[in-house]
């Protein structure tokens, strides 16, 4: 019951803030109604789905490749001690690089297009979450190890049962990460050198100086994005809930 | 001769000239963990190995079980050298926590099972039996973490019991309990070697721990370890903590306080002591 009431508070506060920026800023900034029709007028366009649907699909192929990547590197890092060492510090720095600075290099490899802005997604994702797995897998107990050998599992029934199960509740923190960041750079692939998606919508917006789509395009993805971490978020808590 | 034969055939484990050394590839010398060690187990009976910190005591369980493989020497287990796993018929209870976070009590306990071919009707005889036995009874659909450290402990030992083993390995099974539930801990592992009549390894640095619990107790020297004496108690199978009240108790305990004390000396000026 505390628990709504706060939620509801924030929410209001919010709404309040925005519309007070609204008000000090009206050319930059669309008030709360204001961007929510324009949102609700887009859903109904049939322009806006097309975009909606490029976006879709490059993210769900980016967040795909980058988990089954970012798993495949990570828990074979981390049950391989050197591998780890060596691989750390690499994974690290390059988790740091500004991966927009690598745009250039991806758009000459896979050309303009939904291929691009794919490599470009994952490239953000599959970082995080490799590093999340390959650590999970190293924090695991060694006695967890030891039991499986007394247990005479195979290599195969270890990593299924007994090395992912563990290191599951680490593994969606890194998920979750993974999902934001593939998020984010598939929507910077298609704010250049794109003619397609929400991306450039946006980019396209600006230079129309079209306010409303703008924000009315940024409502709609932090609803699709802030949904889907907090169903992460959720469960995160409920694995690391029984393991602490 | 035959008397001779007869036990032979008696000993369930044995460790033949058994050394082990840790790192030490590449011209150093490494650490040597167990001096050449000699180890026969009855079939049947409740061994205990006390020694002083840091002398091995782990080492002996890890190379005895097939965790670990001896620098030199043979181990046999019901005659077989060990081939490098753990073998068939041998269960391990360690110190840490080894219960899965993600499974509850029932799952955890018949984690291995699963994975062994047994029917269902089996299995689900075999967790009734085993959440009896350790008072589980209650906690079946628990998680981990919402048990003590003694439960944990029990549904450790429960999942090894299941798999029904000749030879059980209890390396300081008890270490991180308090006074009292170990006393209640060893009372319950008294009833599951009766009941199993499986032979038990029990590792403990516990003076009153070996002397109430064991049939024999191995002494192991400071580190480099070896056992350089046995001491047999003659206790009754039916027994349990309650023993401790025996004039015997209090004999058994100074003999091997005898002994210990001066190889914790020892252990103590190696630096491995407490």
């Amino acid at each position: 019951m505390k628990r709504t009431f706060d939620i509801v508070l924030l929410l209001t506060g919010g709404l309040v803030a925005w519309e007070l920026l609204h008000l000090a800023v009206p050319f930059a900034l669309t008030s709360p109604a204001g961007t929510a029709a324009k949102a609700w007028s887009m859903l109904t366009s049939a322009q806006f789905w097309p975009h909606a649907a490029e976006t879709g699909k490059a993210f769900v192929y980016a967040l795909l490749l980058a988990i089954l990547g970012g798993l495949a590197i990570g828990l074979g890092l981390g049950l391989n001690r050197t591998g780890a060492e060596v691989a750390e510090p690499i994974l690290v720095s390059i988790y740091s690089l500004p991966k927009v600075t690598l745009y250039p290099l991806i758009l000459l490899i896979f050309g303009l297009g939904l291929p691009a802005k794919i490599a470009f997604g994952t490239i953000h994702g599959i970082i995080p979450i490799a590093i999340f797995a390959m650590n999970a897998v190293r924090n695991l107990a060694n006695v967890h190890f030891k039991t499986a050998r007394v247990l005479r599992l195979s290599r195969r029934q270890t990593l299924l049962t007994v090395v992912i199960p563990g290191a599951l509740p680490e593994i969606v923190s890194g998920l979750r990460i993974g999902f934001s960041l593939t998020l984010l750079g598939v929507l910077i692939g298609e704010m250049f050198a794109s003619q397609r998606g929400l991306g450039f919508l946006i980019m396209n917006a600006i230079g129309l100086h079209d306010v409303p789509t703008i924000m009315a395009t940024i409502l709609l993805l932090a609803v699709v994005a802030v949904s889907a971490s907090a169903i992460l978020l959720w469960l995160d808590h409920r694995l690391h809930h029984r393991v602490a | 001769m035959s008397a001779r034969e007869t036990r032979r055939t008696d000993v369930h484990a044995e460790m033949r000239g058994v050394t082990r050394v840790y790192g030490g590839s590449g011209g150093s010398a490494g650490v040597q963990a167990l001096a050449e060690t000699n180890l026969r187990l009855r079939r049947g009976e409740f061994y205990s190995v006390i020694g002083p910190s840091g002398c091995g005591k782990s080492t002996l369980l890890d190379v005895l079980a097939g965790l670990s493989r001896p620098t030199t020497g043979e181990i046999l287990f019901e005659g077989r050298p060990l081939d490098g796993r753990v073998p068939d018929g041998v269960g391990v209870v360690f110190q840490e926590d080894a219960s899965f976070s993600w499974l509850t009590v029932a799952d955890n306990i018949v984690f291995g099972l699963r994975r062994t071919g047994v029917d269902a009707a089996e299995i689900a005889r075999r967790l009734d039996h085993a959440l009896r036995l350790m008072g589980l009874v209650d906690f079946a659909k628990a998680y981990p973490a919402q048990l003590s450290g003694g439960m944990r402990q029990r549904v450790c030992i429960a999942r090894t019991l299941v798999m029904q083993p000749r030879m059980i390995l209890l390396d300081e099974p008890f270490g991180a309990l308090d006074a009292q539930t170990r006393l209640i801990m060893g009372d319950e592992l008294l009833k599951v070697w009766r009941e199993t009549g499986a032979t038990v390894l029990l590792i403990t640095h516990a003076l009153d721990e070996a002397a109430m619990l064991s049939d024999r107790i191995g002494i192991m020297s400071a580190r480099p370890g070896r056992i350089i004496e046995e001491i047999e108690t003659r206790w009754p199978r039916e027994r349990d903590s309650r023993i401790a009240a025996n004039a015997a108790f209090g004999d058994i305990t100074a003999r091997l306080w005898s002994v210990l004390r001066d190889e914790s000396l020892k252990a103590i000026r190696q630096g491995a002591g407490p």
